[in-house]
Formats: structure tokens, C-alpha cells, sequence
């Protein structure tokens, strides 16, 4: 294997695990955030709009992590700042 | 495929580029400029008022509102900035519908940009509302060892509020790309419906959360000397 075929592969299969992984916790604490919310709604629906609020602003919170895992994926399959030195370096050659 | 609209370029002269992000951010601003400008042509204080002075009021009303939950008081005051926040990134992205559109708001550049509204807009409100002293004296809120913290999380937040718009928007740029050239009939409009309701909750979201710093620092240096300090709720970035 040579090094472009070596950088290829790592990047792709850590792209995927990053994703894959990096989704598993926040998919967890969302379905948390989800149900409590619920079950609090439904004891007191009165405060419906503070807690739906709240909501919002902490599922965004929460989901930012699984962006950030999503964008470094997305940087090593598309934008992968050693695939493109080692290209420019090969170039030079 | 490409990562952002960024890298679309129309134009170019030596250095200056004219990518499509900044074409679609001046067609926005032009857009909702002009239209503010033409629905308040004019205003009456009728009864009946015209049908586009009835929309603008509900959207501003509806802000100054949203503002006023979060625990600001005057919310007038901050309607300029975070409205204006907030309808630009809601317009960006409800605007995905024009084919051949590219959501501005999908660049890091633009978000960074919004991002460090937020960062320097923070300050000075800060030091308009509570004076410089107060709000300096809110790095130091719980205690002096917190300031480093406290440094650490004003700028770690403008990062996470940037990157968050950002990836949102990319994201669902990316999927529907990969879509239409997967499935091409029926799914890229199901994930165009489900882009447009991200796109309204992030607006949502970016707006609220710089609300809820700025909120954050007019009541960090609220309690009186007499009484003894309460520790304001520091919302995590």
C-alpha cells in the first residue's frame, strides 16, 4: 500500500466511526431531554411555553456535539487537509 | 461536490473573489431591506391596517416577545440586533425552496461572522446596561478563581455558535446533494421540508442564545452590595 492509498482509507473509515460514534451519545441524552420534558408537560401543561423553550435551546446544545463529529467527518472526506499536502507534495515531486 | 458556497466563484480579479456566498448575502439583505422599506411605506394606525404592516408587526412583536421570556428587561433596546439576527439566518434558510440557492449561512465564513456580532455585541451591552466596572465584575462572579473559566467560555460559545449554524446548514445542503444523486424522486423533498424546519429552529436557537448571554451578563453584576450575591445561572456553550 502507498501512502495515498493508506491516507484514503483511514480517512474514510474514521469519517465513518467519527459519525457513527459520535452520535451514539447524544441520540441517548435527546431521547432523555425528550422524555422528561414530555412527562413534565404533561404534569404541568400550564408552563408549556417555558418548558418547550428550554427545550429547544438544550436539544440545540446537545445536538451541537453530533454536529461537530458530523463537520470533522465531513472535513476528512471532503476537505482533507492531508490528503491535499500530500497531493501538492506528490505534485512537486 | 463541494463543502460550501464558498467555492463557487462567479467572478474573480486577482484577490477579489465574488463567490456565492457573498452574492446570496447581498440578495438577502437587498431582499429584506427592500421589502421592510416597501411594507413601511405606509403606516397607519387605522383599525384596519394593510395586510403587510399586519405581518411585520406580527414578526416584530412576536420577537420583542421572545426577548422579553428570556429575561430582558426593555426588550426594544436588543430588537434591532437580535431581530435582525434572527431574520436573517430564518430567511436564509427558508429560502432553500429557490431552486439553484445556496444558503449563505451554510459558509463557516458567514457564521463566524454572525458568530462574532454576538462576541463584540455582548460587551457592549454589558457595559451600556451595568457600567464598565459592573461588567467587568461579572468575569469574576462566583468567585476570582472562575475567571479564567469565564474567558474560556465567552470565547469557546462564539465557537460553538458558529460551528453549530454552520454544520446545521451544511448538513443539510450535503444530504440533500447526496440524495439527488441517489434517490431522486419524492426523498430530496422530504429532507427539503425537514431542512426547512432545522433551519427555522437554528434561526430560533442562534437568536435566543445570544439573548440568553446577553441576559446573562446584565444579571451577573445585578445583585445589590448589601445583599449577598447570587450565582447567575451560567449557560453552558
Amino acid at each position: 500500500m502507498d501512502d495515498t492509498t493508506i491516507i484514503a482509507a483511514t480517512s474514510i473509515v474514521i469519517a465513518g466511526i467519527t459519525t457513527g460514534f459520535g452520535t451514539m451519545g447524544p441520540a441517548l441524552a435527546e431521547g432523555r431531554a425528550v422524555a422528561t420534558a414530555l412527562t413534565s408537560l404533561a404534569q404541568q401543561p400550564d408552563a408549556s411555553a417555558t418548558i418547550t423553550r428550554t427545550l429547544f435551546v438544550g436539544l440545540a446544545m446537545i445536538e451541537s456535539t453530533a454536529i461537530y463529529c458530523f463537520v470533522v467527518s465531513m472535513i476528512l472526506i471532503f476537505a482533507n487537509p492531508f490528503w491535499n499536502h500530500y497531493l501538492a507534495q506528490a505534485a512537486g515531486k | 461536490m463541494h463543502l460550501s458556497p464558498d467555492q463557487i466563484l462567479y467572478w474573480q480579479f486577482g484577490f477579489v473573489k465574488l463567490n456565492a456566498t457573498i452574492v446570496f448575502t447581498w440578495g438577502l439583505m437587498l431582499v429584506l431591506a427592500l421589502g421592510s422599506k416597501l411594507a413601511t411605506r405606509k403606516l397607519s394606525d387605522d383599525v384596519k391596517p394593510s395586510r403587510w404592516q399586519g405581518v411585520l408587526e406580527i414578526i416584530v412583536l412576536g420577537i420583542e416577545k421572545q426577548i422579553a421570556t428570556v429575561g430582558l428587561q426593555d426588550p426594544r433596546r436588543y430588537l434591532g440586533f437580535l431581530g435582525t439576527l434572527f431574520l436573517f439566518v430564518a430567511a436564509a434558510s427558508i429560502c432553500t425552496i429557490i431552486p439553484g440557492y445556496e444558503p449563505p449561512t451554510g459558509s463557516l465564513s458567514t457564521t463566524v461572522a454572525l458568530a462574532l456580532c454576538v462576541f463584540v455585541a455582548v460587551p457592549i451591552f454589558g457595559i451600556l446596561g451595568r457600567g464598565l466596572r459592573g461588567y467587568l465584575k461579572s468575569y469574576v462572579q462566583p468567585t476570582v478563581i472562575m475567571l479564567p473559566f469565564n474567558i474560556i467560555s465567552e470565547v469557546s460559545r462564539t465557537l460553538a455558535l458558529a460551528v453549530r449554524l454552520f454544520g446545521n446548514m451544511m448538513s443539510g445542503t450535503m444530504i440533500l446533494a447526496i440524495l439527488v444523486s441517489i434517490t431522486p424522486l419524492l426523498f430530496p423533498i422530504v429532507m427539503t421540508v425537514l431542512g426547512l424546519l432545522t433551519g427555522i429552529v437554528q434561526a430560533y436557537i442562534f437568536a435566543i442564545l445570544a439573548a440568553v448571554y446577553i441576559a446573562a451578563v446584565m444579571r451577573a453584576s445585578e445583585p445589590d452590595p448589601g445583599q449577598e450575591p447570587t450565582p447567575a445561572p451560567e449557560p453552558g456553550s
